[in-house]
């Protein structure tokens, strides 16, 4: 038994090598290595074994490929570590470079990424810092001088349960997360405490990206309802506010269940909503 | 007694700096080199092959900033905190601009009301550190204005 396990096991790891770009757009599952581009061309139609790709001090031709979320480098192929659908962007700017690949992945619990905006809830207040939950290992740290306009006479009004509107500077495994309300030139930027009433909810990851792409239907439609604010955290949190509680929970709802309905179902529900 | 037996001086003694300025510099360079060997001999390394750094063109990020184009996370509708609507068109906008590298910086204070503020600016700053005497040369006008610095007065000589 151990004997055909291991035997296929190697045929698996020996045999599964594809080419990234032939995997666009189709589920890729942890533990299956990708060859980049210009591997697919050294290797040649029969290929698919272990041999060392030989490194022409001549051939400058290898571009600069940016790994992402799902993905892992190992040697000089990928290795994707989460299942979902294999994503790739071109470079858009003048510069050269290989593009992105990166996994499309859905998740509910998020893990706190350095860049991100995220909706956190004020826990505890300890002498300059406060602690914010931001559903990730542990409470990220948030210093008392990191809001817009704010000294050491002047402290910033926030209170234990406050929802805080931040991105993070500090995130990686080894170090507790730091977050700030204040981009580099010292602007608020919109980031700061967010107001009173509204709800905040939790949805997956993945809606709120697709949420905030820029063509989503979704935010049109929702937009075109009433009169509405709306946060979104990375961090799959979302906060809501409308005139009446009726219409908070309403658009809490719908973007709720948004992400299981189709797009007919979802036309209807709004001209219903539209009628009443 | 003592001229019978050569006084033999330790290895440590002739390396010291005064026993030394009397040799050649030839002696001394081999004294130099000696030491040199004895010391880096007694550094450790490591007994295994080179490793060939390979330059890896495949750069690892967790974000997924890089990767989608995503707008920003605050949005209001149909004026509901119209703060937030002019942020949405500040930021949006700035994203999908990113690539025009150079547009015109927006000036606080415009050139001329600028010229204007420095023209007044250094009569005032210059009057602050002008001596008891020079004050006079700061006298305002009836506008207000300082005029500019008069010619200083020099001691002439009475002629006779």
């Amino acid at each position: 038994m151990a004997e055909a396990v291991s035997v296929a096991a190697e045929s698996f790891a020996g045999g599964r090598a594809r080419g990234a770009r032939s995997v666009l757009g189709q589920v890729v599952l942890p533990g299956e290595e990708l060859l980049l581009p210009e591997q697919e061309d050294a290797e040649g139609p029969g290929g698919a074994g272990e041999r060392p790709l030989s490194l022409n001090a001549g051939a400058r031709s290898r571009v600069r490929v940016i790994c992402g979320p799902g993905l892992r480098r190992c040697g000089d192929r990928l290795l994707v570590t989460k299942c979902g659908r294999l994503r790739h962007k071109e470079p858009g700017g003048g510069g050269g470079g290989g593009g992105v690949y990166w996994v499309d992945s859905q998740q509910k619990r998020y893990v706190p990424v350095k860049g991100d905006h995220v909706i956190g809830i004020v826990t505890a207040k300890s002498g300059d810092i406060f602690k914010v939950d931001v559903g990730g290992s542990e409470p990220a740290s948030l210093s008392y001088l990191s809001f817009e306009g704010a000294t050491k006479r002047n402290r910033p009004n926030v209170q234990v349960g406050d929802l805080i509107y931040g991105q993070f500077v500090v995130a990686n495994k080894d170090m507790e997360p730091e977050m700030v309300c204040i981009d580099s030139c010292g602007r608020a930027n919109g980031m700061g405490v967010i107001g009173q009433d509204g709800l905040l909810f939790k949805v997956t990851l993945g809606l709120i990206r697709k949420l905030l792409a820029p063509d989503c239907e979704i935010i049109q439609e929702v937009g075109k309802l009433y009169p509405l604010e709306i946060v979104f955290g990375m961090n799959g949190r979302i906060w809501v506010k409308a005139k009446t509680i009726q219409q908070t929970l309403i658009l809490a709802n719908i973007l709720e269940a948004c992400e299981h309905m189709t797009s007919d179902q979802r036309k209807q529900i709004f001209s219903r909503l539209a009628e009443s | 007694m003592a001229a019978e037996r050569k006084t033999k001086l330790s290895k440590n003694l002739l390396r010291m700096k005064f026993m030394q300025r009397g040799l050649d510099s030839e002696t001394k360079k081999q004294l130099e080199e000696e030491e040199k060997k004895i010391i880096s001999e007694e550094h450790w390394y490591l007994d295994l092959p080179e490793l060939k750094e390979k330059e890896s063109f495949i750069i690892e990020e967790q974000s997924f900033l890089l990767c989608e184009d995503l707008l920003y996370g605050r949005m209001s509708f149909r004026g509901f905190n119209p703060e937030v609507e002019k942020l949405m068109l500040h930021m949006n906008a700035k994203h999908k601009a990113e690539e025009v590298e150079d547009e015109t910086v927006e000036l606080d204070v415009s050139d001329e009301e600028m010229a204007r503020r420095y023209e007044t600016f250094v009569g005032t700053i210059g009057k602050k550190f002008a001596r008891k005497r020079d004050h006079a040369n700061y006298e305002e006008d009836e506008n207000g204005d300082i005029q500019p610095i008069k010619a200083k007065k020099m001691f002439l000589k009475p002629q006779d």
